[in-house]
């Protein structure tokens, strides 16, 4: 059975490490901060207790007020898993830096969030719209899409 | 001039397009492959030919109405979508699915998993130039299976039997014994593939050692099911992160060597017959009882979130579901196994020829329809 980790318990270890880059953190899931979510992830990645190396998925969440952008890391070592969150304020111009570099498998899942959400992945290769033309007016995911 | 700067010959790359309406792309999917002759030097994906928004279809439908719109997901394999997308709403919901449920959800699983792998291996060998013959054969055998949902459900295509809280209805009495008489000509149609296949030449020749995928890029790509356990990355999530009832069921994972295409289409081959293990104990322990718990068609799940995943014949499917207590989902996504497969695919092709890239593109197994979604 793979077993979620404590994002209380992972937010004090990353604390150690990286002292202001957390911004909540519950049983479920850990909330850093945008600036510090490389440093953070390369973290849960490589250290060796920990060894979060595959990377699930990467999603985002439109609550009007924020987007909240969710990553889901399981360990192929330890069979253990984390949900890793970040949260953009600014609606006109969300973004987050890209975690291409850390994994492969973020850059068509980054392109589709780009595309439908709006948010920008800074430091990705290729970003452009996946699904959707280039010209195609909006973001289709967001909540205030057609309103 | 010397005689050797003469017949250099000076070469420059092209741009060729594969697609979106080409029979080796499994739908409408384009390659914009660069080319220096006959060689690929890089390949770059262009999909949503077949993009329907159904993340955001869900947020304006309840939890149960969305059912029949994952069945549109993977096409090849809807009964699989269904229950992945019911077990995550049972996660966030709270719900308990009474056991004959779970068994009977642990045997339209494997059963898809068989018909999945019938049209993988089917078309695999399509692509490696066998046109049709093997098609024909393997489909001979999908078609016994999609009657047997057919007879459960009344689909053959969209087959909409999983319910939150179980199945939508129990099956049939003939249902049992008709399972069991394909399980005893599958055991015998899987050996007829292998000595029609195992050993063929050509088939050695166009997939050995061709298309490696490495461990260490199968896992930095999130790759899963049958394309990473042929990479040899040992995780089947019935094993390590069992659902229904998959952790009373004995059977072994097949993992490959070097993670070429020949190995991953073995560990197809081996899978299924995993599955006919599987559908012999899931028939023998069926209990009885209800088939469905008593949840109504409106439900309410407290807010919060819930990602579930299950190990569908295409590799790792999930669902991640947020709740603000209303009747529809506040957002659905759908980890797409498909979409994340083909993240490894231009590793995989770089320095192979053109007709190489036809046949490492078929060994991953993919569905147009959940990729674009």
């Amino acid at each position: 059975m793979t077993s979620a980790l404590s994002g209380e318990h992972m937010a004090s270890r990353v604390k150690e490490k990286y002292p202001e880059s957390i911004e909540e953190s519950t049983s479920e899931y850990l909330v850093v901060k945008g600036d510090s979510l490389l440093n953070v992830a390369r973290y849960l990645r490589d250290t060796d207790d920990l060894k979060l190396d595959f990377f699930n998925y990467v999603t985002a969440v439109d609550y009007y007020s924020y987007f909240e952008v969710v990553y889901q890391l399981t360990s192929t070592v330890h069979n253990h898993s984390i949900v890793l969150k970040t949260r953009c304020h600014d609606r006109d111009n969300p973004s987050v830096p890209s975690v291409v570099s850390l994994w492969q498998g973020a850059d068509l899942q980054e392109r589709e969030i780009f595309d439908l959400m709006g948010i920008r992945f800074e430091g990705h290769p290729n970003l452009k719209r996946l699904f959707l033309w280039e010209g195609f007016q909006g973001h289709p995911l967001r909540k205030d899409y057609l309103s | 001039m010397t005689t050797s700067e003469i017949m250099t010959l000076k070469t420059e790359p092209f741009i060729l397009n594969f697609g979106p309406v080409h029979p080796s792309t499994h739908g409408v999917y384009r390659m914009r492959a660069t080319l220096d002759g006959e060689v690929i030097l890089d390949i770059e994906p262009v999909v949503g030919y077949l993009h329907r928004g159904v993340e955001k279809l869900a947020e304006e439908r309840t939890y149960t109405g969305f059912i029949p719109l994952t069945d549109r997901l993977d096409y090849i394999s809807p009964m699989s979508n269904n229950l992945g997308y019911c077990l995550a709403v049972e996660k966030l919901a709270g719900i308990k699915v009474p056991e004959r449920a779970s068994y009977l959800r642990v045997i339209m699983a494997e059963l898809q998993r068989l018909a999945n792998h019938c049209v993988a291996v089917g078309s695999f060998l399509n692509d490696a130039g066998a046109y049709f013959t093997p098609f024909m054969y393997t489909f001979r055998e999908r078609e016994k299976i999609v009657d047997l949902f057919d007879m459960v459900c009344g689909q053959r295509l969209t087959y909409n039997y999983m319910r939150i809280g179980g199945v939508s209805q129990d099956i049939p009495e003939e249902f049992l014994p008709a399972v069991e008489k394909l399980l005893d000509q599958m055991s015998r149609f899987i050996e007829e593939y292998e000595t029609l296949l195992k050993q063929n030449e050509i088939l050695l020749v166009r997939s050995k050692k061709v298309g490696i995928l490495d461990r260490e890029i199968a896992i930095n790509c999130g790759i899963s099911g049958p394309v990473a356990r042929a990479s040899g990355v040992n995780i089947d999530l019935r094993k390590t992160d069992p659902y229904c009832v998959y952790d009373r069921m004995e059977f072994d994972v097949p993992v490959g060597e070097i993670g070429d295409c020949y190995d991953r289409y073995r560990v197809r081959v081996e899978e299924m017959r995993q599955s006919v293990r599987i559908l012999r104990q899931a028939i023998r322990d069926l209990p009885s009882g209800p088939a469905k718990a008593d949840v109504p068609h409106l439900i309410r799940p407290p807010a919060g979130e819930a990602y579930m995943r299950i190990e569908a014949p295409k590799g790792e499917l999930g669902y991640y579901l947020v709740s603000d207590n209303s009747i529809a989902p506040y957002r659905c996504h759908v980890r797409p196994t498909s979409l994340i497969n083909l993240s490894a695919l231009r590793d995989m092709v770089k320095g192979w020829k053109v007709a190489d890239l036809i046949i490492i593109f078929g060994s991953i197994d993919i569905t147009m329809g959940e990729v674009d979604r």
